[in-house]
């Protein structure tokens, strides 16, 4: 009754390799908290980041839990590609049972605590900074956003030691994700990881949805804002209509799985296509919440680099806007194969070719921004050019298999494996790259290496190409995804260019590792001493790098769509920048452990359900719940700066600024 | 373990020159195949004609526009042009309109629910999905197998599927379309095997831990040889009765082909209305030894 469901025999001790690997993670997790707390450092993290409010702070922590879990996710890709590279007329070196759990991870991993973290992080470092203002509507609520969506890896992660994870592919199609034909935790766990989370992600939706609304600085209208901002304002519409649908249609599950209700069971009138209607009713959007922003990120990289406006901005509003809305009316594309008949297919298979004109304007607009520019192949601009290029094959064949007849023969295949790997590498992966380069030097101070960085880039995108150009083909042959070990001769060699390609990705990945180390070590040769090392054009380059908590002593006057390009250009006509402002005192949100402390108790609520830990659950939720009691009557929630400490702070940037415009040469006419 | 690597590197080699030639969905053997192929390569030739000019556009733009050509003219007021606007958005539209036409007239024409044109009268096959195999009934021929599905070769077949269990889907590459199986429901599909030959085919829905077993083998055989199949397969073999289906729904995989000499009146009905119970799923919650797909030869 104490522990539920949960017993020592939940622990794999006769699978070496779950063994082994969780085995290391406990090891340097426990190096890493031990070296936090006996080397002193437990109060200045406390203090300065668990319970930091601060966006830049948050957008930081977002990204770190990515590339751990982009790291987790792609050891999870290197044991499928070499299990299927050996896996012909043998069992490989994975059983089933463990194979299966594999892609599941792999996918649920990826796109939940990969990819999401990864883009939101970005959009919170950077918004608010290009928005000129000092941070998002709800501070403290964005804190418990992130807070909740590191429960949710943590609960994945602890399948790996702790029961199992599903089997059931990344979404758990029923009736195999159902009781009778999944009688383990994993499918449990994945419901709690991807509800806990689930939350956080509606409360960033609400929250950047209302800051790019309401708190905007002086001037800037709609048609000015940079076009990151118009496309995290697209991706955070599409949170907040589209997950709550995601946590209804698992709620259902759930609701099957554990008091016996038959919303999609195989018998008493349940109905398994509900579910796959309801699941990709969020999972299209969700495609476009995470590519969506990486095409703001792309935008301003390009237009940054090629020391040019963005060419046609309204066009490009227009295009967003019209994907974000058309990609809630193709859903049923995911399932051509169930029948539907000729008119249904025939209309979505329309609607979902009508979403590739938004992105071709995109594609033309981009290229149309290099024309007539100075274009810097500096790292962020790589991965640009290698997005336009990959994602243009990619979004070629998402079109082909949207003609229904060709669907017939593709669906499920590898084909389409390769096809989404295809948009999501190059689309979301490389944006978040491009980003994370682009912005690394106004997070910290410095930039990043620049020949690891390019090393980074051509090891990925020719290891993308060699890793998914032969599933191309062998889903043309016939190959179905998910096979733990087939007996067709003519896929073997294809599986092993495949894994061949794997092997260079990871090069590439090392390269990305490194970069970072030596990056940190070289910090004062890198040393990014002006704010604006990339001559930027939006707003984030007017501050200090890395930016004071407050990010604007003043808020600025938008005068134009590119705010910072204009204050900068007036500077340089005039030889000089305006006039000191007046200083005041800066009203800032205080720090606040809501949000750990929170997840701390979703962590045991979560782990409690799966294991049906039953006063483990009422503590969870009390606890929980109780948090937000206490914060809800908090009596000072806000700190002040004082003028001279703001003075002083933006004395110094306006003086690197002087120095700058002394020494500035600016793109050959 | 030597001889099995021997043996991979020479299956590596032939499945090189081979690959393409023989195999999946590039090389159709039956109408419904080769017009799905032809939507497929038509729409793909269509849409390369703008994505090979755009991709070349980019490295060309890029490369002419850097920074260190002294040629390249520095245009930085170009961010507005009404007349290239007007280009960006009709190309793609131009290409999504003549697309959609293709999508409208592909899904009527090869909905899997429309009856093949053919002079010959088209015969029924009803199919099952089980965990982990596929059975396969011939309501007017009396007779059914497992893993091995037999038909005239130049004959419609048509299809109904269901599933005990779980969903799959039924998928010949080289016959063309393929269709899911749900539990509690019927769906259709019409194929048709051109010439005689063999055709691997596959459950293209994941399905649980033996679903890389649930490959079965399409004989495509002249209509005497089926008459002789049929025949044969009357003369030997067990009766599929309700007892038999049951024990037949137990999780298996891997399962070598094999046929039954009769099959109990309804049978397909009764299990697309769940008259007979949907499949019971694992025992105990974790997969039983035999349940295990085991290496193949």
């Amino acid at each position: 009754m104490l522990f539920g469901k949960l017993s020592l025999q939940a622990i794999p001790f006769n699978q070496p390799i779950p063994m082994a690997a969780s085995g290391i993670v406990v090891v340097v997790m426990i190096g890493v908290v031990s070296w936090i707390v006996f080397g002193g450092h437990l109060p200045y993290l406390w203090r300065e980041w668990i319970t930091s409010v601060d966006h830049k702070r948050i957008g930081v922590m977002y990204c770190l839990l990515a590339l751990v879990m982009l790291l987790r996710g792609f050891a999870d890709a290197i044991m499928m590609r070499s299990q299927q590279a050996v896996a012909f007329h043998s069992m490989g070196y994975l059983p089933p049972e463990h194979y299966n759990q594999i892609f599941s991870a792999h996918g649920t991993i990826m796109i939940f605590f990969g990819a999401m973290p990864f883009v939101i992080g970005l959009m919170n470092f950077a918004v608010p900074l290009q928005l000129g203002v000092r941070d998002v509507a709800f501070p403290t609520l964005n804190s418990v956003s992130f807070w909740l969506t590191a429960t949710g890896a943590l609960l994945v992660n602890i399948s790996l030691l702790v029961g199992e994870f599903a089997r059931t592919g990344w979404l758990p199609y029923p009736p195999l994700s159902e009781i009778t034909y999944s009688p383990g935790v994993g499918v449990d766990y994945y419901l709690w990881a991807i509800q806990i989370s689930g939350v956080g992600t509606l409360l960033t939706g609400v929250n950047f949805v209302t800051t790019i609304l309401k708190v905007r600085a002086p001037g800037m209208g709609y048609l000015r804002m940079p076009m990151f901002c118009w496309t995290a304002l697209a991706a955070n519409l599409l949170i907040v209509a589209a997950f709550p649908v995601l946590t209804a249609t698992l709620a259902m599950l759930t609701l099957d799985r554990y008091l016996g209700f038959h919303f999609f069971t195989n018998t008493a009138g349940g109905n398994m296509m509900m579910f796959m209607n309801l699941i990709w009713a969020w999972g299209h959007p969700e495609v476009y919440i995470l590519v969506l922003p990486c095409f703001g990120i792309f935008s301003e990289v390009i237009s940054t680099f090629s020391s040019k406006p963005l060419f046609g901005y309204r066009s490009m509003v227009v295009a967003t806007l019209f994907i974000c809305l058309v990609s809630f009316m193709v859903w049923l594309h995911h399932f051509f194969t169930m029948g539907a008949g000729g008119n249904v297919n025939a209309v979505f298979g329309i609607a979902t070719s009508i979403i590739a004109v938004g992105t071709g304007v995109k594609i033309y607009n981009w290229l149309f921004t290099m024309y007539g520019g100075r274009v810097r192949f500096a790292v962020p601009m790589l991965w640009a050019l290698g997005f336009l290029v990959t994602f243009t094959i990619g979004g070629m064949t998402g079109v082909l298999m949207a003609v229904p007849p060709a669907d017939f023969l593709l669906h499920n295949s590898m084909f389409l494996v390769a096809h989404f790997h295809n948009v999501i590498i190059a689309g979301v992966l490389f944006g978040a790259f491009a980003g994370m380069e682009y912005w690394f030097p106004k997070a910290f101070g410095f930039r990043l290496d620049e020949r690891w960085g390019k090393a980074a880039f051509w090891f990925a995108i020719v290891g993308f190409y060699v890793t998914f150009m032969p599933l191309y083909v062998v889903g043309l042959l016939g190959m179905t995804r998910r096979m733990q070990h087939y007996n067709v001769a003519a896929w073997y060699p294809w599986l092993i260019a495949s894994a061949i390609g794997v092997v260079i990705l990871a090069v590439g990945a090392v390269c990305q590792v490194v970069q970072l180390v030596v990056s940190i070590r070289n910090r004062t040769a890198l040393d990014d001493v002006t704010g604006d090392p990339w001559d930027g054009r939006s707003l984030e380059w007017a501050t200090p790098s890395p930016p004071p908590a407050f990010n604007f002593a003043v808020l600025p006057q938008v005068q134009d769509e590119e705010a910072y390009w204009t204050i900068k250009q007036t500077a340089r006509e005039q030889a000089r920048l305006r006039p000191e402002p007046e200083y005041r005192p800066i009203k800032m949100p205080r720090n606040s452990p809501t949000g750990f402390v929170c997840a701390f108790f979703a962590t045991l609520m979560g782990f409690a359900l799966i294991w049906h830990i039953w006063w483990l659950v009422a503590v969870g939720g009390v606890g929980a719940f109780a948090t937000f009691v206490v914060f809800a009557w908090r009596d000072e929630e806000e700190y002040e700066i004082p003028a001279e400490e703001v003075a002083r702070i933006d004395r110094a940037n306006r003086s690197a600024r002087r120095e700058a415009l002394v020494t500035y040469t600016g793109p050959r006419p | 373990m030597r001889f099995a690597l021997f043996r991979n590197v020479v299956v590596l080699c032939l499945a090189a020159l081979l690959s393409g030639c023989n195999f999946g969905v590039l090389s159709p053997a039956g109408p419904v195949g080769s017009a799905d192929a032809t939507i497929m390569l038509d729409s793909l030739a269509i849409m390369l004609a703008i994505v090979v000019p755009t991709i070349i556009a980019v490295l060309v733009f890029a490369w002419w526009f850097r920074e260190s050509n002294m040629r390249a003219r520095y245009m930085p007021d170009f961010v507005y042009s009404g007349r290239l606007e007007l280009v960006v958005w009709s190309i793609p539209i131009l290409v999504i309109m003549f697309l959609g036409g293709i999508i409208w007239v592909g899904s009527h024409e090869l909905d899997p629910y429309r009856p093949l044109r053919s002079i010959i009268k088209p015969m029924d096959v009803q199919v099952v999905s089980l965990d982990w195999k596929w059975l396969f009934i011939y309501p007017h021929e009396g007779v059914a197998s497992v893993n091995d599905l037999v038909v005239p070769a130049g004959t419609p077949i048509h299809f109904y599927l269901t599933s005990a269990s779980v969903m799959n889907a039924f998928f010949v590459p080289r016959l063309g379309s393929m269709i899911y199986t749900m539990n509690g429901m019927v769906t259709q599909l019409h194929l048709e095997a051109s010439h005689v030959g063999e055709f691997h085919g596959l459950s293209a829905h994941f399905s649980g831990d033996g679903f890389p077993g649930m490959q079965f083998t399409v004989h495509a055989v002249s209509p005497a040889a089926f008459g002789q199949w049929v025949r044969a397969a009357k003369s030997r073999g067990p009766t599929l009765d309700a007892q038999a289906y049951l024990a037949l729904e137990q999780q298996s995989s891997d399962v070598p082909p094999m046929t039954f000499s009769a099959v109990m009146p309804h049978l397909f009905h009764q299990i697309a209305t769940q008259a007979l119970p949907p499949g019971t799923g694992p025992k105990n919650g974790e997969p039983t030894s035999d349940a295990r797909p085991v290496a193949e030869k």
